[in-house]
């Protein structure tokens, strides 16, 4: 069933938008897109690194995307710049330096634009068994951290105080998204990867009515993604990778014009109706 | 095993109703070479309402905020009972549109709450109505209701409130209070209250510990506001809280205007020559100090 590369393709995308749309929901909930970004920039100089010391380029991804959450993390405590000026910084240095040690290994030839824009046409069997088995363990681990980490979305300081340790769950989930960055970095590419993070979340928000449900949705719509843009690539000869992307962010107008009604006359109108007034 | 533990040492805290659930000792927090608060001393004991009162920037909430584990003490130590289970009430959540948290979910967001237990809670605030709305598309007030709600549903040993009467007016405040009492007697859990608020609160407290970067003075409501430190750092409106403080609470103003009394009968006014027991001191301005010490004194000598 594998043998065709397009039903691997299918099978790679998949893998990955289930994950993806479960852990995009929290850096959407946190505000996190520019992390996410900042993440897959420093992936490239996993790429580079790799090549550099012959070492798996799934492993190195992970390494460096994980050493730069770290890396942030340290700085914000001594906080002399703020969060977002810290993020640029690392997020264009980290990209910078990749596509400089790559150019000086002349030895090398790399298609850039597969690490860039993603090239899941060429997903082989050894791609799928490590897109299925850590996105198992990706959302295993999100699984055992979904209550504390979500308790600390809502607010750290209540979770802090009523015992959920939201710092190790913090910790644990920026992990995880050093994880997703390096096996999914192959089917939409470095620049990429943060849309199909936040597009199907983005799009989940409107029918959920609670974060679990926001999760799955999440998860499907992702899904659904993946299946449109890759026939869609096939039939109109677009790149693969590009396509995706594009057919959630066409999933996300089409929610907002279905999901617009209900959403201003369902909950903003029953407060009208029902005498009470707007949310301070 | 380990829920076996818990459980054991939960069990050991009820036997001991004399040993505190929260001991600070000689407690600070310092930031850039500055103390923020230093020297907190205090203990909080099952079935004990305890009151943190101060001005802005007296260190109130960092005070809070060390009893919750949410700060370390640069100094001196903070000791919880083994396996205390809090309640914390924060003075402000701001929910992000992203969020899709109904009440219903809110109420088991630190833990497992059954339906009853979270219906009963909800009740108890008055906010069961609710249940199925978004968090964020509730006023301050309704979401103050749902935060407390949310903190007794756990069945807390201990219970933290940092400013709960914020953004509520003065019937409501007595209300608020009466409801905290019900909670402790019900729960005999140990309550933290933090306010700036010197008036009401007073009435509601076993212990009133003040702050002003340290401890200025703690004991009974009725020792605090009498003493020399207290009237130092409040001035003029101290003085008016000993008449407030001290009163039997006999009716309650309905928000149709009309009175409700201990009996049970409801009545245009709450004058003495309708035929009530009356010693009861009350306001309807919810802030003028001055204004409320004359009519306090007035109502005494009536």
């Amino acid at each position: 069933m594998l043998d065709d590369f397009f039903t691997r393709a299918l099978v790679a995308g998949v893998g990955v938008a289930l994950v993806a749309g479960p852990l995009g929901c929290f850096i959407v909930w946190r505000r996190l897109a520019y992390f996410g970004d900042t993440l897959s920039h420093a992936a490239l100089l996993g790429v580079a690194l790799a090549l550099l010391f012959e070492i798996n380029i799934t492993f190195a991804v992970f390494a460096v995307s994980a050493s730069v959450s770290l890396a942030l993390l340290m700085l914000q405590k001594r906080a002399t710049l703020s969060s977002d000026a810290l993020l640029g910084l690392l997020s264009h240095s980290a990209l910078a330096l990749g596509l400089v040690v790559l150019a000086f290994m002349t030895w090398v030839r790399i298609d850039l634009m597969g690490f860039l824009f993603g090239d899941i046409l060429s997903v082989s069997r050894a791609d799928i068994a490590i897109i299925y088995l850590g996105g198992l363990v990706v959302i295993s681990v999100l699984l055992l951290i979904w209550h504390p980490l979500f308790a600390a979305t809502v607010n750290r300081e209540l979770a802090q105080a009523e015992n959920m340790n939201p710092d190790r769950a913090n910790l644990i989930f920026m992990l995880l998204m050093a994880t997703i960055i390096a096996i999914s970095m192959k089917i939409v590419g470095v620049l990429l990867i943060t849309a199909m993070l936040i597009i199907p979340a983005a799009t989940a928000r409107r029918f959920a009515k609670g974060p679990e449900q926001m999760a799955i949705l999440a998860a499907l719509i992702g899904v659904a993604s993946v299946l449109a843009g890759l026939f869609g690539s096939l039939k109109l000869d677009t790149p693969s990778g590009p396509s995706i992307v594009v057919a959630a962010l066409i999933l996300f107008i089409l929610s907002l014009v279905s999901a617009g009604k209900h959403f201003t006359t369902g909950v903003d109108a029953k407060r009208i109706a029902t005498g009470k007034g707007p949310s301070k | 095993m380990y829920w076996r533990n818990t459980d054991y040492e939960k069990r050991a805290i009820m036997l001991k109703p004399t040993e505190p659930l929260l001991q600070m000792s000689n407690a600070g927090i310092e930031r850039t070479g500055r103390w923020l608060v230093r020297g907190v001393e205090f203990s909080v004991a099952a079935g004990e309402i305890v009151t943190l009162i101060g001005p802005n920037g007296s260190g109130k909430s960092t005070t809070a905020k060390m009893a919750l584990n949410i700060l370390e003490p640069d100094e001196g130590s903070v000791t919880r009972g083994v396996g205390l289970v809090v309640g914390y009430v924060p003075q402000k959540i701001s929910v992000d549109w992203t969020l899709p948290l109904t009440v219903e979910r809110f109420m088991r967001l630190t833990g497992k709450v059954s339906k009853q237990e979270a219906g009963d809670a909800m009740t108890e605030t008055g906010v069961l109505h609710l249940q199925h709305e978004e968090v964020r598309t509730l006023s301050g007030g309704e979401f103050q209701r749902v935060m407390l709600a949310r903190a007794i549903a756990r069945k807390p040993d201990l219970l933290v409130l940092d400013e709960p009467v914020q953004g509520v007016d003065f019937a409501g405040e007595i209300e608020l209070y009466d409801l905290i009492k019900r909670i402790r007697d019900k729960l005999t859990c140990g309550v933290l209250l933090i306010s700036h608020d010197l008036h009401v609160v007073m009435a509601a407290t076993d212990r009133v510990i003040c702050l002003n970067g340290h401890v200025c003075c703690q004991g009974t409501p009725g020792a605090v506001a009498s003493s020399d430190e207290y009237r130092e750092l409040f001035g003029a409106r101290a003085t008016s809280v000993l008449a407030v403080y001290e009163h039997s609470h006999d009716h309650t103003h309905l928000p149709d205007g009309t009175v409700r009394h201990a009996d049970g009968s409801i009545t245009e006014h709450c004058h003495p020559d309708d035929g009530h027991h009356h010693d009861h001191v009350h306001e309807h301005e919810p802030d003028d100090a001055g204004e409320r010490s004359q009519s306090g004194r007035s109502g005494n000598a009536g």
